[in-house]
């Protein structure tokens, strides 16, 4: 067994105890910052793209759902699907401006997007403006059979949630789309005169990734019940790329374990205020010093060099 | 011979994890003018560029002066004096032809001044202000030929400069390389095209597979025509 | 007075000033970005955190040991600059090899942590700087204040010096080849490391100096520079980064477009910039000035 594998069988039976030994508050927020982590890192690791906005999916679906649930009334499912397409269609109209451009300019781009997603966020009526999005209700799932009120309850709804984002992933990196991405990333050139049409493909990859985050960020508002304006602020653009970081860029568990990392040292952090941001800088700096493969990574290195057999 | 000026010996060198020369050894004297010759990827371009210190990574001995080069980056052995004339010429497309002349700094007194560069060069003269890659191919050549004599340098390591041009141009390169070696220059030259090289060269040594396997001299050049043509596949 | 299009001379021209004064510092940064990212192939985040350095280095040499402004724009850049090269030297260096995304993140990982630890120590409501060239004059259409108006000559001085400085001097043919292909340059005789170095010290103290510049504008405070570096890399893809001219051009005409929504359209003055930036990529990729590589 592969160490990730391993790593992953492990983090799968902590799962599903977690709610006895942890905050379940706490435990769905991680989930949610690492599906996504994870959606992230889908672009980034597998495709080769950094987006530097990513936040604008995961906030901008947390105030459709806020909305779709409160001012409208709707069941929670079709506040995440309208999370989700909010996502995808914000994802498809930046993605196709954005991948005009590569590596360094695509990030600067996505955060500019972002930085106008985040000024409309200010301004337009639905969003609540400075105060955001509060007290959206937690009403049942599948017409009443679910009581989300209960945390420990909406747990598991958040878990099912998260596997079935992460499932995903794993299927689509371990698909043909998977391997013509990959193929993309390792030598662009080469995939398009192999008569790949490389942009399709890149802006495929990019809508399914900003869906997925957006799926993370529906759901977050549906746990902690707001959604505001560091929702969709550059600084949780930063925060997710930190995560992808900590993690491990191109592992798939790496930014699952990433996120946890990095939502429980602000919560043990909260109470330095800014001096969290030191932090989190510094370990950016010392990432990309010398642990540029992340913790997943340098710890799968690690354990395949002390098997000589492989 | 006359007294040694750069000797090479046991030249190995890496691109990567590819290993092209496999130890390679040669001199030249002060006022020589030695060629380099080999079939395309023999390593000559390398070997250049191993002297100049420009490769990944190289061992062996590589003494200008009797100074030891290898371990020394490509500016301090510009500045023991030695020039060198890349292949793909290197004219700077930002700066235009006076920049790119002035650009080499002077290592060593003697060099060429400006006028006497544009004396060598008259048509370089004509374009000072041209953007530097805006000129012929020929012209880039004389450009690239110009830079390298106003630093003083007394080697120079010329790769290559009569590559894809008219023979015309050809033969004014050839002039003007003999006036160089007749100004006192020591000159390293790489070429494909023999019949130019044996114009100009004191000694030929071929090169195949990253090895120096013969050297040839000038006077010898005739009695061993047909080795060299198999050496170079012509 | 006429009015023009039913809006006041004052506002017009006051907005106008203002979206003039914004350009400046739009064109002052994205030349520092612009000439950091041509000789380092570095994205450097950090510029944002530097600037703000350099107003509060202005600050603190006022608050704490009486140097006055004047002194202060001399004295920050170097400090700044000074701080920059040791950043250089010590992390920047070790990362060229690497793909540039992995600058970009360090860079951001330094702001973070430069932006972290000023706003620990002095929190981030902004502080006042007393503005050196007090009171205006009255021009009839508008009320121009003094200081303001110089803000923008010196920019403009500045923005045309560093200009020369590159395409006209011997020091800027270094950096213009040295760009181009910095193996090249390095065997002709030219300590290559040590230009490029330089050249990061260089546009750090660019950006320090405007942030001297902006202090008796704005507030000094710990987050002025992460807002505007924001914009400045959308004025930096508009622009394209591969004229000096182009990114001063850019810059200041941004400004302009900016100022101008604020007078015609307010609700979208903050996102012009970034509709630009989306229309640009759209129809010319490279950017306005750019050149696609």
């Amino acid at each position: 067994m592969t160490a990730q594998r391993v790593m992953g069988v492990i983090l799968l039976a902590a799962a599903l105890v977690a709610p006895w030994f942890a905050y379940p508050i706490f435990l769905m927020t991680a989930l949610c910052f690492a599906l996504f982590a994870c959606a992230f890192n889908l672009l980034l690791g597998y495709v080769g793209l950094m987006s530097f906005g990513h936040a604008m999916f995961f906030g901008i679906s947390g105030y459709f759902f806020g909305h779709v649930v409160k001012a409208w009334g709707m069941a929670p499912e079709v506040g995440i699907l309208a999370g989700v397409a909010g996502a995808a269609v914000l994802g498809a109209v930046t993605g196709a401006l954005a991948i005009r451009r590569q590596g360094i300019y695509f990030a600067m781009i996505t955060l500019a997007f972002a930085q106008m997603i985040y000024f409309f966020c200010i301004q337009a009526p639905f969003t609540g403006g400075e105060d955001g999005l509060q007290g959206i209700s937690r009403q049942p799932l599948l017409g009443g059979l679910i009581p989300t009120k209960d945390d420990r309850v909406l747990y598991y709804v958040v878990l099912v949630i998260f596997l079935f984002g992460y499932g995903t992933i794993y299927r689509i990196i371990h698909s043909p789309f998977g391997q013509v991405l990959k193929a993309i990333r390792d030598n662009e050139q080469r995939a398009v005169s192999l008569g790949y049409e490389a942009d399709r493909y890149k802006l495929l990859a990019f809508v399914l990734s900003a869906a997925l985050a957006g799926l993370a960020g529906a759901t977050k508002a549906m746990v902690l019940q707001f959604a505001t304006l560091t929702d969709v602020s550059a600084a949780m653009s930063g925060e997710v790329v930190l995560m992808a970081l900590v993690g491990g860029l191109g592992t798939i568990i790496g930014p699952v374990v990433g996120a946890f990392i990095i939502i429980t040292m602000q919560n043990y952090l909260a109470a330095t205020g800014e001096f969290v941001l030191v932090i989190q800088g510094m370990i950016f700096v010392v990432i990309v010093m010398a642990f540029r493969k992340g913790l997943v990574g340098e710890l799968a290195d690690w354990w395949k060099a002390r098997r000589p057999a492989g | 011979m006359a007294e040694t000026l750069l000797k090479v010996e046991g030249l190995e060198a890496w691109y990567g994890e590819s290993h092209i020369l496999h130890g390679v050894g040669f001199e030249i004297g002060h006022g020589e003018l030695v060629t380099l010759l080999g079939r395309n990827g023999a390593g000559k371009t390398t070997t250049l560029k191993s002297v100049m210190g420009i490769v990944e990574k190289r061992t062996g001995s590589v003494t200008f002066e009797g100074k030891q080069l290898v371990g020394h980056p490509s500016n301090e052995i510009a500045r023991l004096g030695i020039a060198y004339c890349p292949e793909e010429r290197g004219i700077f497309s930002s700066l235009n032809v006076e920049e790119n002349l002035l650009l080499p700094p002077v290592v060593k007194p003697g060099g060429m001044s400006l006028a006497e560069v544009y004396q060598l060069f008259p048509n370089l003269a004509e374009r000072r202000r041209s953007q530097g890659t805006k000129l012929s191919g020929g012209e880039q050549q004389m450009l690239a030929i110009g830079r390298i004599l106003r630093t003083g340098a007394p080697l120079l390591l010329l790769d290559e400069p009569t590559e894809g041009l008219a023979p015309v141009i050809v033969q004014r390169i050839g002039e003007i390389i003999r006036q160089l070696k007749s100004r006192g220059f020591t000159i390293l030259l790489v070429e494909q095209n023999f019949h130019f090289a044996a114009t100009v060269a004191d000694r030929h040594y071929v090169m195949e597979d990253g090895r120096v396997v013969d050297m040839v001299a000038s006077a010898d050049v005739e009695q061993n025509i047909g080795k060299l043509q198999a050496y170079l596949g012509v | 007075m006429f009015e023009l299009l039913g809006i006041p001379p004052q506002a017009l021209f006051g907005q106008l000033l203002l979206g003039l004064i914004n350009g400046a510092f739009y064109a002052m940064l994205s030349l520092g970005l612009a000439v950091i990212f041509g000789m380092l192939n570095v994205i450097n985040f950090t510029h944002g955190a530097q600037y703000m350095m350099g107003a509060f280095a202005a600050w603190l040499m006022l608050t704490i040991l009486d140097i006055p402004f004047w002194v202060a724009l001399v004295l920050a850049p170097l400090v700044v600059g000074l701080f920059g090269i040791v950043l250089e030297k010590v992390m920047l260096k070790r990362i060229y090899h690497l793909d540039h995304l992995y600058g970009f993140l360090l860079t951001f990982g330094l702001a973070l942590v430069i932006e972290g630890l000023f706003q620990w120590k002095w929190g981030s409501s902004g502080a006042p700087y007393p503005s050196p060239i007090p009171g205006g004059t009255n021009l009839g259409f508008m009320f121009l204040p003094t200081y303001r108006g110089f803000v923008v000559v010196a920019a403009l001085v500045i923005c045309l010096v560093t200009w020369y400085g590159i395409e006209r001097t011997k020091f800027g043919a270094y950096l213009r080849a040295a760009t181009e292909n910095p193996t090249l340059v390095r065997a002709f005789g030219i300590n290559v490391p040590r230009l490029i170095t330089l050249t990061y010290g260089l546009g750090v103290g660019l950006a320090a100096l405007a942030g001297v510049l902006a202090a008796p504008i704005q507030q000094v405070s710990a987050l002025m520079g992460t807002n505007l570096v924001l914009v400045v890399f959308a004025v930096v893809v508009i622009g394209g980064m591969g004229s000096i001219m182009g990114s001063i051009v850019t810059g200041f005409g941004l400004g302009l477009v900016e100022g101008l929504t604020k007078v015609f359209y307010p609700p979208a003055s903050n996102t012009v910039i970034f509709v630009v930036m989306a229309i640009v990529l759209l129809v010319k990729p490279a950017g306005l000035f750019g050149q696609t590589k």
